[in-house]
């Protein structure tokens, strides 16, 4: 185990340098540069001052260069200051990460919630109209665009009934039940959206489950039904479910950015957005390899649930 | 009598088999209807003597009307004509961005799984490692890069139709992945059969064998995933626009229409209402047909549930 656990750790590390590597450079292909911000905020700056300063911050050497040089400082956990906050970058990203965590956690929690259930009882069913009728349920939230139910949402609960805010979070010194209002419209968009995958995943695993052999043994050994959907099937149905819903948490942590944007929500994706259009390229690079990590440590999680929950995988087999 | 009168091509069998399938019948109809509209817009306009482009704003927000069916939007131009015009660039992205990512995967995918060994595990780290990406950050940032640094001329990146280009060439680099695991995975089983044997055996070209013999057995499971594909990044289109860094206004986009509609919600909901569920409509009928082709294409599936 814990040589799987290190060689897992090493793939991931190289996958962080590579990634920090690409999205240095993307980030260097964004319009302008720090130097031209600065001109733009001061007009008695000339282009020699500007040359000068390009000097000073290093901007005139060559990519290879400016990416190590920014490597070594990274490795030293100084990873810079956000322009447009004028914090250093991982102050301003930490709250944010925990705002992201509360937001996603619970939707993901609440999308499980209901779409095991309905996974199941579809899968109990097949071909019925109720299997119907939840399998267009989960094409419709699989279709819809994040966006736009977000926007419906607004309209009908914040302008039109004026229930629930429209966006933002409350204050810090707000009750609970303040803060809870502002969660509802936003974790309701992310739920949404969630359902439908997994509902299909639990549909489709439990189904394949019932055609074994081992469930027709099961059964034909007289065991009541129950006995034979719970205890044999839903709990083999469910290993493959769990795995493609920790890929999934890992992968919603981008997701969620549309649901922050819309909301207003003061989280990870709406910082990365806003820093991208804001030139703020510390804020974006650091912020995108949190993201990345997070998808990475996503798949890590999956891959350590598949084992931990199924004594017949064993870690040696993986090729 | 000739044969043909009796047994079915298997192209009608799984034509016929499609059909049975209700949803995706109704989706066929529906998209097929809206890109013919879309394609027809221009001479609709025409015909109604509307000018999609102009912008009058003493009319803007009007409720609709014999002269503006679905009414005006807040700069007074014609809701409907600006829909079908944005249908066109979405559905464009979506189907142009999946047929070139398919073919991208493919290329990837019958390569590496035929060749194998070293080259194999290589590329499917790589994709593995594209898969652990976060897309919509990541789709951002090559949306906003500054097309001067990396060598377009300025002629061509100030041209009306070099965001629809970029948008179309940003979606498909993220979307091969699906394709290319699809078709890796079906080349290791299809070499292994004794036509692909056999070809070698009568002394064809790898090439020829990858692209004569194992692709066409491919297709199938590839044509679905397209399908489904079409629909996503028909989805990733709107998305990025409607964040204002996909297809540029004036030019419209079901996605940039939403932009603006946000500040309107109060006043001219219908503004958002209507983008939002044409584009939620096209995807999942993308979808349902994607579904409906497997079951066409798998007559198996049918007796599994």
């Amino acid at each position: 185990m814990s040589r799987y656990l290190a060689a897992r750790a090493v793939e991931i590390a190289v996958t962080l340098a590579l990634m920090s590597f690409i999205v240095y450079l993307l980030i260097g292909l964004m319009p302008g540069d720090p130097i031209d911000m600065m001109i733009s905020g001061d007009p008695k700056m000339t282009s020699a001052d500007a040359a000068r300063l390009r000097a000073v911050y290093g901007i005139d050497k060559p990519l290879l260069e400016r990416y190590a040089a920014w490597g070594v400082q990274a490795l030293q956990g100084n990873f810079g200051y956000s322009r447009s906050f004028g914090q250093p970058v991982l102050d301003v990203l930490g709250p944010r990460l925990v705002n992201t965590l509360i937001l996603e956690g619970i939707a993901f929690l609440v999308a499980i919630a209901i779409a095991l259930p309905l996974g199941i009882w579809a899968a109990g069913r097949p071909r019925s109209t109720t299997d119907y009728l939840i399998n267009l349920f989960c094409f419709a939230g699989i279709s819809i665009p994040t966006f736009w139910l977000g926007l419906l949402l607004i309209t009908l609960f914040a302008v039109a009934l004026g229930w629930l805010p429209a966006g933002g979070m409350a204050e810090k010194s707000a009750s609970l039940a303040d803060h809870l209002r502002f969660l509802v419209l936003p974790v309701l968009t992310l739920t949404i959206i969630q359902i439908g995958s997994y509902t299909r995943f639990m549909r489709g695993a439990m189904i394949e489950v019932l055609r074994q052999d081992y469930v027709r043994t099961a059964r034909a050994k007289g065991l009541n039904e129950r006995h034979v959907f719970w205890g044999h099937a839903f709990r083999n149905a469910l290993i493959p479910v769990l795995t493609v819903m920790a890929l999934h948490f890992g992968a919603l942590f981008s997701g969620a950015l549309i649901t922050e944007i819309v909301f207003a929500w003061p989280g990870m994706g709406k910082a990365i957005y806003q820093a991208i259009l804001d030139n703020d390229y510390n804020l974006a690079l650091v912020g995108l390899l949190v993201a990345t990590f997070a998808t990475i440590a996503g798949n890590l999680l999956a891959d350590l649930a598949y084992i931990w929950v199924d004594p017949r995988v064993s870690i040696t087999d993986r090729s | 009598m000739s044969l043909s009168q009796t047994a079915a091509s298997p192209g009608a069998l799984i034509w016929r088999r499609l059909l049975r399938h209700r949803l995706a019948q109704v989706s066929l109809v529906f998209l097929a209807t809206m890109i013919a509209l879309s394609l027809a817009a221009p001479l609709l306009a025409d015909l109604r003597g509307i000018d999609p482009t102009l912008t009058d704003l003493p009319r803007r927000l009007e409720p609709p009307s014999a002269h503006f069916w679905l009414g005006t939007d807040d700069l007074g131009r014609d809701l409907f004509q600006r829909l079908l015009n944005g249908g066109r660039v979405s559905m464009l992205v979506g189907v142009v961005g999946a047929l070139l990512s398919a073919v991208l995967g493919a290329i990837i995918g019958v390569v590496s799984g035929y060749v194998g060994g070293k080259t194999d595990d290589l590329v499917m780290r790589f994709t593995d490692g594209v898969i652990s990406l976060p897309t919509l950050p990541l789709l951002i940032v090559l949306a906003a890069i500054d097309p001067a640094k990396v060598g377009i001329p300025a002629s061509i990146a100030q041209s009306e139709t070099f965001s629809l280009y970029r948008i179309v060439a940003i979606v498909a680099l993220t979307g091969w992945t699906t394709a290319a695991r699809l078709v890796r995975a079906e080349t290791l089983s299809l070499k292994q059969r004794d036509f692909a044997r056999a070809a070698r055996a009568l002394g064809a070209q790898p090439l020829r064998i990858m692209f004569r013999h194992i692709l066409p057995n491919a297709a199938g499971a590839l044509v679905v995933a397209t399908t489904m594909s079409a629909g996503a990044l028909t989805l990733v289109e709107s998305t990025l626009s409607f964040l204002g860094l996909g297809i540029q206004p004036p030019a419209a986009s079901w996605g940039n229409m939403l932009t603006g509609a946000q500040e309107l919600l109060q006043t001219a909901p219908m503004q958002a209402v209507w983008p939002g569920l044409l584009i939620f409509l096209t995807v999942i009928a993308f979808n349902f047909l994607g579904d409906g082709l497997q079951d066409a294409l798998d007559p198996r599936s049918e007796r599994r549930t």
